[in-house]
């Protein structure tokens, strides 16, 4: 019971204005502001937080992807994770990265590091994928807390309570097992000046997906990216009539 | 000042002596301030170090959260300073992409384009020189100032000065974050630290918030003028192939400005692979009209049928805004004092005609560096203050080419202050630079501070403005989303007011509320109450783009720019 496992994702800041590549093969990401993905960001600070609680003995951050994928781990440790591994991807590999490839890398990792827990974002920002986790638990065979808003430890299981469409769901899962974070599982700390300069003497392991033994072969291949069609303008009208027969106009009636 | 005072205050009551700590380390040199000036700086002193085989620790701490991000300019760069700090620049791959093979001026009348001959031998004449983005060139040199081992902290805002007790700049302290809207500790709350130096270097651009505290501290601008500045705003366009001429430069003064307003624009294309164009309008800070917006000045501006026509069938990109100063040599201050000293846009070595301040921002880092390093490395400081004070940086500067360049287009600005306005100056630019070179024994002086020109609301016109069309011209909140600005939401307003009452009652009253329109990204609304009659001044700080114009132009001096969390700000990408 004593290794904590953190993914933490690099995606380009919420608060950009994302812009299609002229030859719409993705989104524009060279010198655009990045910083680790929100969900992450909670996980680590649940991770901080247990092992503050003193039940785990070690956090390890992970991320995948090229060498600036090292800030975010930096930030990490800056929060207070213990050590890092940059698993690099670069190049057309990054850009078909996806979760099921990251599933592989975190199963491998999670057995390697004898982890007893790994926690993750629900979902990263700028593929919304939602996936990451749950293949994650079921390439390990692990049960999963997904939507996590509370996590508790109770001996060697774990009691997750789960955001879901109804309310609320509490369930008791057994470690090992894979846990991801909702928005109100916690508020991630400030990575601070001073810790920054600490997680600066702190390891990032540096290796390659192969080391793993994992195929990062994607198996599905993205065509083309558009931008959402520019939204029109609305249309006031003056009488109930002239609206129903705009809407007849539009075949919407 | 205030603001950072009554936190504190607030938290030694309430929360007793364990939060009044603050962690500390210790540095050589602390740089505040990533952009050309304290990265050259930074740069200079590891070179030093490096062939001297001396340890020297440097820290630079930048507001934004990447290097670069905060940057925003024009911009055509003069090389000089960049061939003195790097002469393998190629090699190194610094981003000089665009070399000026086109140089054209106008003057524009409504309808119309007057081209004005670029004579070698005029100021803005560019034969030399490169069109860059200045944030991807900020950015490169911060990698080369990692690469020699200089400590860089971006997203950490250095927002207090500390002092030792002869008076003597101890270093800088970051700002405690983590605090709420209402100024109480959140449970995220942490203290700043502080970064404690032998010199600290200020390199915070143009009106920098510390540098302002500076010049009261130690009485800085005592024998210089008040610094005058401008506001440039700026645009990125991806424009149709068949318009897109690389390497071409074109300036423009007159319409939309009237002769007295003094400004103009600039459209570089870029050279970089796609058929990029960098655009924007200057206007000088010393504007009279309340009722001007800049903002809608420059959007207008580009309906300009010689520069529509570049852009139609294009698409905006990127926007921003920055305060730029245009003071030149007559606004000069001191720039050492005990523990410090001033670099850059900061104390503001922009050569105003030829529209370029990065070479000199560079070159006033290097020189810096260069008065530093033997007195830091030295075995017997011999400093009779605890922070060094090194006055060879000053001595220096006056020796050097930035102060002859400057000195030689001291009288340019200011011949703007004439009955004839801009032609009036156009006149004596081309009578006493281009056959004098500044050699006039006379130094013409500058209005006086920007935010006394304002005349009352109720002696200017107000303006008419066309509204956006949204191909060619834009609003402002859609402008102000491309610049990708934002800040943590549950914190203190960084734009603060000295007294609360007077936006209302001064402002509102008597200037018609200008901060509404010199605002490049819609800070300021007068908004009604939400009971019974009148106005509030309500304060979007989220969308500042850390400009500075407010804390410039405000008529009643009344509000004070602090630096909010770090991280926060625009998220500009190469502008």
């Amino acid at each position: 019971m004593s290794r904590v496992l953190v993914g933490v994702k690099r995606v380009i800041d919420y608060a950009v204005k994302v812009r299609v590549k002229p030859d719409h093969s993705g989104v524009v990401t060279d010198g655009v502001k990045h910083s680790m993905n929100p969900f992450c960001e909670i996980a680590v600070e649940e991770a901080v937080k247990l092992k503050e609680k003193k039940l785990f003995k070690e956090v390890v951050a992970v991320s995948c992807g090229p060498a600036q994928a090292t800030e975010t781990i930096r930030t990490a440790l800056a929060m207070g994770c213990d050590r890092g591994i940059h698993v690099e991807v670069t190049g057309k590999d990054y850009e078909s990265l996806g979760p099921l490839q990251v599933s592989k890398i975190f199963a491998a990792l999670a057995k390697k590091e004898e982890a007893s827990l790994v926690i993750l974002g629900k979902q990263a920002i700028d593929d919304d994928c939602n996936q990451t986790g749950q293949m994650t638990a079921a390439l390990l065979d692990w049960p999963q807390g997904t939507f996590a808003s509370e996590v508790e430890i109770e001996g060697d299981k774990v009691k997750v309570v789960r955001e879901i469409d109804g309310g609320l769901e509490t369930i008791k899962i057994n470690m090992p097992a894979v846990v991801t974070a909702d928005l109100r599982l916690n508020t991630p700390r400030y990575a601070t000046l001073p810790n920054i300069m600490k997680a600066k003497k702190k390891k990032i392991a540096n290796m390659k997906p192969a080391d793993l033994g994992v195929d990062i072969v994607s198996r599905l291949e993205v065509l083309r990216v558009d931008e959402p069609p520019t939204r029109l303008a609305g249309v006031k009208v003056e009488t109930v009539d002239d609206l129903v027969a705009k809407l007849k106009e539009s075949g919407t009636i | 000042l205030l603001f950072p005072l009554s936190k504190l205050f607030h938290l030694q009551k309430s929360y007793g002596e364990q939060y009044m700590e603050r962690f500390a380390d210790e540095a050589d040199v602390v740089i505040v301030g990533g952009g050309p000036a304290g990265l050259s700086a930074a740069i200079r002193l590891k070179q030093l170090a490096n062939e001297q085989e001396k340890e020297l620790r440097v820290c630079l701490v930048e507001k934004a959260s990447q290097i670069g991000a905060h940057t925003l300019s024009g911009a055509c760069l003069e090389p000089s300073a960049l061939i003195e700090l790097f002469p393998d620049w190629k090699e190194r791959g610094a981003p000089l992409n665009t070399p000026v093979t086109e140089d054209l001026f106008s003057i524009l009348t409504k309808k119309h384009r007057i081209p004005v001959p670029m004579l070698p031998g005029l100021p803005m004449n560019n034969h030399g020189n490169y069109i860059v983005r200045l944030g991807h060139f900020v950015r490169w040199l911060g990698e080369q100032a990692e690469e020699l081992g200089v400590e860089i902290y971006p997203g950490y805002a250095a927002a207090e000065v500390l002092f030792h007790e002869d008076g003597s700049v101890k270093g800088i302290a970051t700002n405690d974050v983590g605090i709420a809207k209402d100024g109480s500790p959140k449970d995220v709350f942490e203290r700043g630290m502080e970064l404690h130096a032998k010199v600290t270097l200020f390199g915070e651009g143009c009106h920098g918030h510390l540098a302002k505290q500076l010049y009261q501290r130690f009485n800085l601008r005592e024998n210089c003028e008040p610094q005058t500045y401008a506001i440039g705003l700026k645009e990125l366009w991806v424009i149709d192939e068949k318009k897109w001429r690389p390497g071409r430069i074109e300036h423009s003064v007159g319409w939309p400005l009237d002769r007295n307003t003094y400004g103009g624009s600039f459209l570089y294309h870029l050279n970089e692979g796609e058929p990029l164009v960098a655009l924007g309008f200057v206007i000088g800070l010393d504007y009279t009209n309340p009722y001007l917006s800049p903002f809608r000045e420059f959007q207008r501006w580009k309906h300009h049928p010689f520069i529509a026509k570049t852009l139609e069938g294009g698409d905006r990109i990127a926007y921003g805004a920055r305060a730029l100063n245009e003071g030149g040599y007559q606004s000069l201050p001191k720039v050492t004092f005990p523990g410090g000293m001033l670099i850059g846009c900061s104390p503001g070595f922009m050569n105003v005609p030829k529209i370029k301040g990065t070479h000199t921002a560079m070159k006033s880092g290097m020189l810096a560096a260069e008065a530093i390093f033997p007195k830091v490395t030295a075995e017997d400081p011999a400093s009779e203050t605890t922070g060094f004070h090194i006055p060879e940086y000053e001595e220096n500067l006056k020796k050097s080419w930035i102060w002859k360049e400057l000195y030689s287009v001291r009288n340019i600005r200011p011949s703007f202050h004439n009955y004839f306005g801009l032609y009036g100056g156009m006149l004596y630019t081309g009578v006493f630079y281009w056959i004098f070179r500044g050699k006039e024994p006379w130094t013409l002086k500058h209005a006086g501070l920007d935010s006394a020109q304002l005349k009352p609301a109720k002696e200017c016109l107000p303006i008419e403005y066309p509204k956006p069309d949204g191909k060619l011209s834009f609003d402002l909140l859609s402008s102000v989303a491309l610049s990708g600005t934002n800040h943590e939401g549950d914190q203190p307003p960084h734009l603060t007011l000295k007294d609360d009452s007077v936006p209302v009652a001064r402002n509102l009253a008597i200037y018609d509320g200008p901060e509404q329109r010199f605002c490049p990204a819609g800070v300021y609304e007068y908004v009604p109450l939400e009971t019974g009659e009148g106005m509030r001044l309500q304060i979007n700080a989220q969308n500042c783009v850390h400009c500075k114009t407010c804390d410039i132009k405000d008529p009643s001096q009344n509000i004070n720019w602090v630096v909010p969390e770090g991280s926060g700000g625009p998220a500009y990408n190469g502008m």
